[in-house]
C-alpha cells in the first residue's frame, strides 16, 4: 500500500500553491533588479539636470501604482534622502569651477558650475535610488533567490545559502536583544561601553556560527550540496509582467535621455 | 506483525525500510585526542525501531550523525589533528554519504534547523535538492503535511511556529523526502509537554505511512518505549552494554541507566527532593550561596552562614538590601500585570502574584502565553505594559520599587537572572572570572573568595581558566546558574534552567534551587519541566492569555513529612 496516493489531494497537490499577488507585487524581482540597472545605466550616461528630472519626475508619477503607505515609503527611502543633501553639499563646494563664482572659501568654491552639477547629481541619486527601494520593499527574498538561481542561473549553493542568511538576520536580532538584557541583570550595564560592545560581539559572533553550523547540518541532511540535478519547487516566471517592468523602468531612462537631447542639454 | 513484516507492509513506492550497520566503526573528532566513539557494533534491521541511550560523551549524537552522513571534517590519514574513523558504516550497503535523502535527521533545536521562510518552501526543500519533479514535490508536500498533522496554509510564515510546530515541520520535510531511514536526535528535548505530544504522534503517524527504520536518542526516553522495538545502552566510548526489549532492558540495568543520566520512567522525583530536610545526598547541605549573612530572619538552617568566611564585610555597598530575607517576606508584588516584549505586542494581561522569599515559585502554562516575558518582567528586564510590579521595602530597600527603573548595578544586587540560553550571559575569558564579575560589579570585596567557593560547589574547579563557551551544555548550565547566584540577590529568576539537560545536570540544577530557596532567597522559575516543580515544592501559577491562575497543590506524602522535619 502506499500513503503517497492515499494522502495526496489530487487538486491541492499538482500545483505549487498559488500566492495571491497580483499587479507589480507579483513581478519577479530579478526583473525589477535587471530593469532598475538598466535605468541607472542609463542616467549615468549624461551629467545634465533635464534628464535626471525628468526620470524622477516620472518615477513619482508613477509611484502611486504601487500603493505604497506614505509612513513606509519615507521610513525605507530614508537613507536616500538622507545621503542626497550631502552629496550635493559635497558637489557644490568640491565640483568643478566654472561660470559666476558665489563663495570662495580658499579650499572651496561656490560656482554656478557646481552648483548645477550639484542639483543635477542630487537628482540623479533619487531617480535611481527612489525605484532601487520601493521596488523592493516589498519583495520576497525566496521570489529573488528562485529568480537568481533559474533565470540569472547563479549557482544554487550560493543563492540558497545566502537565503538562508537572511534568515538568520532576525534571529541575530533577537540575540542581541538578549545580550543586552544579560548585561543590564548581570550589574555591568552602565560600566565599560567599550568593553561591555566587545563582549556581546563575542557572544553573537559564537552564537551566529553555532547556528550557522546546526543550519548547514539540517540543510545536507536534507541532501543541499548533494551531487545531481536539483529541482525547483517554485517556477520563476519570466513573462509579460516582468518584461513590462523592464519596459517601464528602461522606458523612463530613454524617454530622459531623449528629452535631454531635444533640448540641448545633453552633457556626456 | 513483526519488523520485517512491517518493513514489507508500509513500504511506499522508493520508500522500502533501511538496514542500518556499524562494524567496528569509530570516530574522532578533528583536534581532539579522545575517540567520540570506537569499536561500536550495532545493526538495525530494517523497519526496526531503536532507542539509544547513555551516558554524556557515549557519541550517541556522533553516531546519529554518521548515519546521516553530517558529521564534519574530512578524515585524513595523514594528518594527527585531522578526524579520524575505523570500521565502516553503512546504510543499504552503502556509504551514508552516497544515499543522501535516504536518512532523514531532525535534530534539538527547532529555532536552528527550518530553512526556508514558508512552511510549503521548508518542507519541499528536500524534494528539490534531490530532484524531485515539480508537480510531484507538491503533491509530497501536502500529504507529509497531512501525516504529521501541521494543518497550515503551504505560505504560512515559519517564523512564528511553536517548536512543536517547527520539529513536525522537520519531520515532513524529512517525510516529503521519502526517507528509509528516521534518525531523531534528542528532537522533544526543548519542548513542553503538548509539544513533545505533538511530535511523539507526528512521529508514530510517519512511522505507519513508511514502515522506515528509526533511531532516537532521548534522555527522557520514557516518550518513546511505546514505538521502540529495542533499547540500546551505550557506554562511554560507544561499547553497547545492552541492547534487548525496552521492558527487558529497563529491568535488567535500572542502575546502569539511572548512572548513564536517563530518565527512566517510574523513577520521577519525589515531591520536594530537592528541597531542604527532605533531601538527603545531593550536593549536600552545605547550600550553594556564598550568602551574606545578617538576614532578619534567624532560622536555624542559616547559622552556619555566620561562620562562612563570604560574609559581607562592613565595607559593602551599603544601599544593598539584605540578602537573605526571612522565609516568608514578601519580596516582589504584581498586581494586574500585563507583558509585552515590545510596545505593541501584548503577550499577558490581568497577572496577580506574589514573589515571596524563601519559596520558589514556578511559572507554568503553553506555548506563547508569554511565560518567559513575565519572567524578564519580574526580573525588571523589561518594562510592565499594563499594571503594576512594585519591589516591597524589604527589596527595594532605601530606592524606587519599579524594579525596570533600576540601574543596572542596583538590579543585580536585588534580582539576579538566569537566562534560557547560557551563552546569552557569559562576559568574561574564563569560568573564575565569570563567577567573579557579579559580586565585583557589585563592589563586593570578596568577589574572588566567592568565586573560588562557588567553583567547587558547582564541581567547575577543573574548568577555571576554561573559556565559559567552550564548556559543554550541562557545565554552562551550571556555570550560568552560580554566576548569579555569587552576587546573592534576593531574588533569583531562572528561564527554562533544566530543557534539554541529562538527568545528571538536571539534579545538580535542581539542587542547586532548592539549596537557595532553602537559605532564604525567593526562586522564581519559569518552566515546562513537571519533575522540577515537584521536585523544589513550589508554589504553581499557570499563565493563561488572560491571566494567571495558582494551582491548589495536592499534599503529597513527602512534603508532609518534610514540614513534620522542619524546626
Amino acid at each position: 500500500m502506499s500513503t503517497w496516493t492515499t494522502h495526496a489531494d489530487p487538486v491541492a497537490g499538482t500545483a505549487p500553491p498559488v500566492r495571491p499577488r497580483r499587479g507589480v507585487r507579483g513581478v519577479q524581482p530579478v526583473a525589477s533588479l535587471l530593469g532598475v540597472l538598466a535605468l541607472g545605466v542609463c542616467l549615468v550616461l549624461s551629467l545634465d539636470v533635464v534628464s535626471a528630472a525628468v526620470a524622477l519626475g516620472l518615477e513619482l508619477a508613477l509611484l502611486p501604482l504601487l500603493r505604497i503607505p506614505v509612513r513606509t515609503l519615507l521610513l525605507r527611502t530614508s537613507p536616500v534622502l538622507v545621503a542626497v543633501p550631502f552629496t550635493a553639499l559635497s558637489i557644490a563646494l568640491y565640483g568643478r569651477p566654472s561660470g559666476r563664482e558665489w563663495f570662495d572659501l580658499g579650499f572651496a568654491h561656490v560656482t554656478d558650475g557646481s552648483l548645477t552639477l550639484a542639483l543635477a547629481t542630487a537628482l540623479r541619486v533619487l531617480a535611481v535610488g527612489l525605484p532601487a527601494v520601493v521596488l523592493f520593499i516589498r519583495a520576497d527574498p525566496t521570489d529573488l533567490a528562485d529568480g537568481l538561481a533559474q533565470i540569472l542561473r547563479l549557482p544554487a549553493r550560493f543563492v540558497l545559502g545566502a537565503l538562508a542568511a537572511i534568515r538568520m538576520i532576525t534571529l541575530l536580532g533577537d540575540d542581541w536583544r538578549q545580550l543586552a538584557m544579560a548585561r543590564r541583570a548581570r550589574g555591568v550595564a552602565e560600566t565599560g561601553r567599550i568593553r561591555r560592545g566587545a563582549s556581546m560581539a563575542f557572544a553573537l559572533l559564537v552564537l551566529a556560527l553555532r547556528r550557522a553550523t546546526t543550519l548547514a547540518v539540517a540543510m545536507e541532511s536534507r541532501g543541499f550540496g548533494a551531487r545531481g540535478r536539483r529541482t525547483w519547487a517554485r517556477p520563476a516566471r519570466f513573462a509579460g509582467p516582468e518584461w513590462a517592468m523592464i519596459a517601464v523602468l528602461v522606458g523612463i531612462g530613454v524617454v530622459a535621455i531623449v528629452v535631454a537631447v531635444c533640448l540641448g542639454t545633453w552633457r556626456a | 506483525m513483526t519488523v520485517t513484516e512491517r518493513a514489507v507492509a508500509t513500504a511506499g513506492p522508493g520508500a522500502a525500510a533501511a538496514r542500518v550497520a556499524f562494524r567496528d566503526w569509530g570516530w574522532r573528532y578533528a583536534a581532539r585526542s579522545e575517540w567520540a566513539v570506537r569499536g561500536l557494533d550495532l545493526t538495525i534491521e530494517p523497519g526496526e525501531r531503536v532507542a539509544v541511550v547513555g551516558p554524556s560523551g557515549a557519541g550517541k549524537s556522533t553516531l546519529l550523525r554518521a548515519v546521516a552522513a553530517v558529521l564534519p571534517d574530512e578524515p585524513d590519514d595523514a594528518d594527527d589533528t585531522a578526524a579520524a574513523t575505523t570500521g565502516s558504516v553503512t546504510v543499504d550497503g552503502s556509504d551514508p554519504a552516497t544515499v543522501r535523502g535516504r536518512v532523514g535527521l531532525v535534530m534539538q533545536d527547532p529555532e536552528a534547523h527550518t530553512v526556508m521562510s514558508r512552511i510549503g518552501d521548508d518542507v519541499a526543500f528536500g524534494c528539490e535538492n534531490t530532484g524531485v519533479p515539480r508537480p510531484e514535490i507538491w503533491e509530497r508536500v501536502v500529504a507529509a503535511l497531512g501525516v504529521v498533522g501541521l494543518d497550515l496554509p503551504l505560505d504560512r510564515s515559519t517564523t512564528r511556529l511553536s517548536g512543536g510546530q517547527r520539529q513536525r515541520l522537520a519531520l515532513a520535510g524529512v517525510l516529503a523526502m521519502r526517507p528509509g531511514v528516521l534518525v531523531l536526535d534528542e528532537p522533544c528535548a526543548n519542548l513542553d509537554p503538548d509539544g513533545v505530544e505533538q511530535v511523539h504522534d507526528a512521529v508514530a503517524a510517519l512511522l505507519d505511512a513508511t514502515g522506515a527504520t528509526m533511531l532516537v536518542v532521548e534522555h527522557r526516553i520514557g516518550t518513546w518505549l511505546d514505538l521502540v522495538d529495542r533499547l540500546v545502552l551505550l557506554e562511554p566510548g560507544g561499547g553497547v552494554v545492552a541492547s534487548g526489549a525496552p521492558d527487558v532492558v529497563l529491568e535488567e540495568h535500572g542502575a546502569a541507566l539511572d548512572a548513564a543520566g536517563v530518565w527512566v520512567p517510574g523513577r520521577e522525583p519525589a515531591r520536594g527532593s530537592a528541597r531542604g530536610p527532605a533531601r538527603a545526598g545531593g550536593t549536600g547541605g552545605a547550600g550553594v550561596r556564598p550568602a551574606r549573612a545578617g538576614g532578619t530572619g534567624g532560622a536555624g538552617n542559616r547559622a552556619r552562614d555566620r561562620n562562612n568566611p563570604l560574609a559581607p564585610s562592613a565595607t559593602a555597598e551599603s544601599t544593598q538590601p539584605e540578602a537573605v530575607h526571612a522565609s516568608g517576606t514578601t519580596l516582589l508584588v504584581a498586581r494586574g500585570l500585563a507583558t509585552a516584549r515590545s510596545r505593541r505586542e501584548r503577550v499577558g494581561s490581568g497577572i496577580d502574584l506574589e514573589v515571596v522569599a524563601g519559596r520558589v515559585l514556578a511559572i507554568t502554562g503553553p506555548n506563547g502565553v508569554g511565560k518567559s516575558t513575565l519572567g524578564l518582567t519580574l526580573a525588571g528586564l523589561i518594562r510592565p505594559f499594563a499594571g503594576r510590579l512594585d519591589a516591597t521595602a524589604p527589596l527595594a530597600a532605601g530606592i524606587g520599587v519599579a524594579p525596570h527603573r533600576w540601574t543596572s548595578r542596583q538590579l543585580a544586587a536585588r534580582i539576579g537572572t538566569v537566562f534560557q540560553d547560557p551563552e546569552h550571559q557569559f562576559i568574561a575569558g574564563s569560568v573564575a572570572e565569570e563567577l567573579a564579575v557579579g559580586p565585583r560589579s557589585l563592589g563586593l570585596p570578596d568577589a574572588g573568595d566567592r568565586a573560588d567557593v562557588l567553583l567547587d560547589r558547582l564541581g567547575l574547579r577543573h574548568l577555571a581558566d576554561a573559556n565559559p563557551f567552550t564548556l559543554s551544555g550541562g557545565e554552562q548550565r551550571r556555570l550560568a546558574i552560580g554566576a548569579v547566584v555569587a552576587s546573592a540577590p534576593p531574588v533569583i529568576v531562572l528561564d527554562e534552567p533544566t530543557s534539554g539537560q541529562d538527568r545528571a545536570t538536571w539534579a545538580a540544577v535542581a539542587g542547586l534551587l532548592g539549596d537557595l530557596a532553602d537559605t532564604g532567597s525567593a526562586v522564581v522559575v519559569v518552566t515546562h519541566d513537571r519533575d522540577l516543580v515537584r521536585a523544589l515544592d513550589a508554589d504553581e501559577v499557570v499563565l493563561h492569555t488572560d491571566g494567571a491562575v495558582p494551582v491548589t497543590r495536592e499534599e503529597s506524602p513527602s512534603r508532609a513529612v518534610a514540614q513534620e522535619a522542619r524546626p
